[in-house]
């Protein structure tokens, strides 16, 4: 392939962030463009439709289909409350009365002549969108949502679990390499974000929602525990809807594995600011990964750094597959020619210096992401 | 479009979810040939947003290496003039998730069956079948059709001149659910009706304010018929109005082609087809990719194609751990994995989708993901690839004596010509025996099976092609996109391991004849020409199958191929493999020895 991406995921101490906030089905919008808005404030509303019950009149009132819609007591579109009275026809020969009653609070919406079938909705289910991030409302979809924007740093995650949230950063260990154990977690984090090193456990995940910790950023999580964490294997890799009581981010990946001392120098500048955490994750078409978000209105010296394009001699990356998994080092060499593997298969490579030892080591192209300097 | 005869040159394109492809076919001597493949990223995405970007990079890469100007800009030159430009260009897609599709009917096994075949069948996902008899409660299903939102419904129910009355409560329960279509909030969701004709005015009073509606003929006019021809056509253009119109850049590139644009399964399901027609041959062909496995089966005469939405190798590579379970793919590991490094591997590659195995112990992880994922596609595909249900069948005394049963399988190993895989886990195995081996180990064909790999993966496109020029298509598919592997015989029979199955001799002119004794429980490779043909006598043990009959001899002629001759003796119903460990990876290291699997033991 001539054009060819290389992976990258985005690390910047200053960006211009924009958020969509939409609701899922048409409401009112709260704020308007060029509001201020708090992160968990509620900046538009709307109602879903309540849930629907079928009702069978005609086997219910012993009615011919096509009789069933003269038997309704009140005409479509009523709203009516439980055990109200909706249907009513008279039976055995006229001597029995039988009357139907609505089965919850709601709506009558629709009766049908051809299968004698009530369609009954129940009240509307509010639903209501928040900010999500600090930030000024840029513009207004009318009856849909706002766009908020907000200058922040911005880390993305390469996987995640649980919903949004917020809190202030705080790191729990002191090296990018430590493991998040449960004795470094104190009820003084409470509320925020957690950022720990290489590794967090499954115990230690319990204990810092038990400790109403709002989310924790770490390097990498066992499949095993993401495993017993959800009940289930995760099959799909599209997350962010759980109800876990707690926001899960992995900067790295799988197993142990040392956070990047980019994501870590990061973080811990800004330690003590509030943040707003993402786990939602969908790799796949429209990839999106879990974020960090640190609103802040300096502007950054070295702001934008996405460590995004081609691969040239002396480009930092990380090699993101085995036999190498982790480590960082500089290309220098790009042969253009396909090289075989030791699997045999061939394929485009480079030639990688650690820079931890300074061995050097060919790996396929498609296994590195490039990490800015 | 100029007369097929006239036609010298062919550029066709595939835009999947993550790649575009380009092939350039030329027309030489008598007969077409593929001259290059060029390839891109796709750019449905942000930033680009546009389809026809990555269709021109790919195109240009097919410039480069075929030294010939087709592109004028951002426009392909048409028709050929000077040797500059083609006088045919085609395409396909899947990009954006492909066509996405709830269907319905009435009974699940009956008119709910042939809507999902319907719709399978025209190359779509069917992410749920609504049937009044699912053994879901109504609001559950109403729920579930506001919760998904495909692109498109088909609404199939009841045979013609039957029951309107329930017809009419699908057609209530869609009105109460409202559903959004997925792409472009602004505008209709497409919904077609192919169910009883009698209901169809019932039906359009109900949807036809609400939805785009368009009726056409019952897919299941009587119990024993399908007609599944009308919604399949109704099928694809929606697709082609609705769903392609409003992806990125769609509008750009259907202008570019006189010939409508085929979701991708659809268009290797035409050539698979077409193949099958035309050698009158019982093929199973499979598309495992990183995100779906697509299966593909002509028996019979009868085409079925389903898509296994969540096995592929990247992106649902962590699903086929969830639905095969980590114990079923270790078991085809030769060497002991822990199972937490193992899990903690396989979700690595699900985060990072585009990564390949470097060493050896991690291609033979992956080969053995694609077994259980080839496997699984292959199961859900027989239980989809059945005859009618609910047909009452008048049996002659040779049916009684072999039992077919309304709505059991079409699908039968024994009759098996011909086995397509494709793919990249197979089209880019580093060696083509492990592909070969994949495969069999998935499919576990009976008797004598001819094997074959699609080279680049060009079967969508010249699927494509197939539909206004099939010579040019088949020619193609035969003789650039087809890599033949040769065969497998597979004996089948109860058998202890060590005692004798069968006894193979092949001869070909010009090499000298080889002949071997496969004791059961063993895999053995007999060497066959790259080219042509060789004579194949086969003869079973007692009481061992080799297509003949029970004990009797197998003479055939088979097809040469790049691997040889596969003679599987490790039994069929039930295959097995030996649960204590050490035991299995003693026998597993035998195997891959005997096949020349891989350059090292591992």
């Amino acid at each position: 392939m001539a054009h060819a991406y290389t992976p990258g995921l985005r690390i910047t101490d200053h960006a211009r962030i924009r958020r969509e906030r939409r609701l899922p089905l048409k409401g009112t919008v709260l704020s308007a463009v060029g509001e201020r808005v708090a992160a968990e404030q509620v900046v538009a509303r709307c109602d879903l439709p309540g849930n629907v019950q079928t009702l069978n009149l005609a086997a219910r009132l012993a009615l011919d289909p096509a009789r069933v819609p003269p038997a309704l007591l009140l005409p479509i579109g009523t709203a009516v409350r439980k055990d109200q009275p909706i249907a009513s026809a008279r039976a055995l020969f006229g001597l029995v009365r039988n009357t139907i009653t609505a089965p919850t609070d709601g709506t009558i919406e629709s009766v049908s002549n051809v299968s004698g079938q009530l369609i009954f909705r129940e009240p509307p289910i509010p639903v209501e969108v928040t900010a999500y991030v600090e930030g000024v409302v840029q513009e207004v979809l009318p009856k849909e949502g706002v766009i908020v924007e907000t200058e922040a740093a911005f880390l993305q995650g390469i996987f995640g679990i649980g919903g949004e949230t917020w809190g202030e950063i705080a790191a729990a260990v002191e090296r990018p390499g430590d493991d998040l154990t449960e004795s470094r977690l104190r009820p003084e984090h409470r509320g925020k974000i957690v950022v720990g090193g290489a590794h967090v456990s499954f115990s230690a995940l319990m204990r810092a929602r038990e400790l109403g910790i709002a989310g924790v950023v770490v390097g990498g999580f066992d499949d095993q525990d993401l495993r017993q964490l959800l009940g289930r294997d995760l099959g799909v890799a599209i997350t962010g809807s759980e109800e876990l009581g707690i926001t899960l981010v992995l900067t790295e990946g799988f197993g142990r594995i040392r956070m990047s001392d980019r994501a870590w120098s990061l973080l811990a500048r800004f330690a003590g600011r509030a943040a707003s955490m993402s786990g939602a994750t969908q790799i796949r078409a429209g990839v999106m990964r879990p974020e960090i978000l640190i609103p802040h209105a300096e502007s950054g010296a070295g702001s934008g750094t996405a460590a995004d394009g081609g691969l040239e001699i002396g480009s930092l990356l990380r090699v993101i597959r085995e036999p190498h998994f982790g480590r960082i080092g500089r290309v220098t060499e790009l042969p253009s020619e396909l090289q075989a593997l030791e699997s045999e298969a061939r394929v485009r490579v480079l030639v990688v210096e650690f820079t931890a030892g300074g061995e050097r080591a060919v790996v396929p192209r498609a296994n590195v992401e490039r990490i800015a300097d | 479009m100029p007369p097929p005869e006239d036609v010298r040159s062919i550029l066709a394109t595939d835009c999947g979810s993550t790649t575009t492809k380009a092939i350039l076919i030329e027309k030489r001597g008598d007969e077409y040939r593929l001259v290059v493949r060029g390839e891109a990223p796709t750019t449905v995405e942000a930033p680009f947003e546009d389809v026809t970007r990555g269709v021109l990079n790919a195109v240009r890469e097919v410039e480069e290496l075929a030294g010939r100007k087709i592109l004028d800009g951002d426009r392909i030159l048409s028709p050929e003039r000077n040797g500059e430009g083609v006088d045919l260009y085609v395409s396909t897609s899947s990009a954006g998730g492909g066509l996405q599709m709830m269907v319905s009917g009435l009974v699940l096994q009956m008119t709910g069956e042939s809507a999902q075949r319907a719709a399978l069948g025209a190359g779509a996902i069917v992410m749920d079948v609504i049937a009044l008899n699912d053994g879901r409660r109504t609001h559950e299903k109403i729920r579930r059709l506001r919760s998904l939102r495909p692109d498109m419904i088909l609404l199939s129910g009841g045979t013609d001149g039957g029951d309107v009355k329930r017809v009419a409560e699908i057609a209530e329960m869609l009105v109460a659910a409202d559903p959004k279509a997925r792409l472009g909030a602004g505008y209709e969701l497409p919904v077609i009706y192919a169910g009883n004709r009698d209901a169809a005015a019932i039906v359009s009073e109900r949807l036809a304010q609400r939805t785009a509606l368009t009726i056409v003929d019952n897919l299941r006019p009587t119990l024993d018929r399908e007609n599944l021809g009308p919604a399949r056509d109704a099928i694809h253009e929606l697709f082609m109005e609705h769903v392609m119109a409003h992806a990125p850049g769609y509008k750009k590139l259907m202008t570019w082609t006189p010939v409508p644009i085929m979701p991708t399964p659809g268009a290797v399901g035409l050539i698979i087809e077409a193949v099958a027609r035309q050698d009158q041959l019982a093929v199973v062909g499979v598309d495992i990719g990183g995100a779906t496995t697509d299966v593909f089966s002509v028996f019979g005469g009868v085409f079925n194609r389903t898509v296994s939405a969540n096995l592929g190798m990247s992106y649902s590579i962590s699903n086929v751990m969830a639905e095969a379970g980590i114990e079923n793919i270790l078991r085809w590991v030769p060497f002991e994995v822990d199972e937490a490094t193992l899990r903690n591997r396989i979700k690595n590659k699900m985060i990072r989708p585009t990564t390949v195995p470097q060493t050896l112990e991690d291609l033979v992880i992956e080969q053995a993901i694609a077994r259980e994922a080839l496997r699984l596609a292959f199961e859900q595909h027989r239980t989809l690839a059945v005859g009618l249900k609910g047909v009452q069948t008048e049996r002659t005394i040779s049916d009684i004596m072999h039992q077919t049963a309304s709505g059991s399988s079409l699908v039968d190993l024994a009759t098996l010509d011909l086995l397509i895989g494709s793919g990249g886990v197979l089209s880019h195995a580093p060696r083509r025996v492990q592909a070969a081996l994949m495969m069999i180990d998935a499919f576990l064909p009976e008797g004598l099976t001819e094997l074959a790999v699609d080279s680049i993966f060009m079967a969508p496109q010249l699927g494509v092609l197939s539909t206004v020029h099939e010579p040019a298509a088949t020619q193609v598919f035969h003789r650039d996109c087809l890599i033949r592997l040769g065969s497998v015989l597979a004996p089948t029979g109860p058998g202890k391991a060590g005692q004798p199955c069968v006894t193979v001799e092949v001869s070909a002119p010009g090499s000298p004849t080889a002949d071997r004794r496969v004791p059961f429980g063993e895999l053995a490779l007999l060497p066959l020409p790259a080219e042509g043909r060789a004579h194949l006598v086969a003869a079973p043990e007692r009481g061992f199958d080799v297509g003949a009959g029970k004990g009797r001899p197998l003479e055939a002629e088979i097809r040469g191929g790049v691997c040889g001759l596969i003679v599987d003796a490790r039994g069929r119903h039930p295959f097995t493999l030996p649960t204590e460990t050490s035991e299995r990876i003693a026998k597993l290291r035998g195997w891959n020895r005997a096949l020349g699997m891989y350059a090292r033991e591992v």
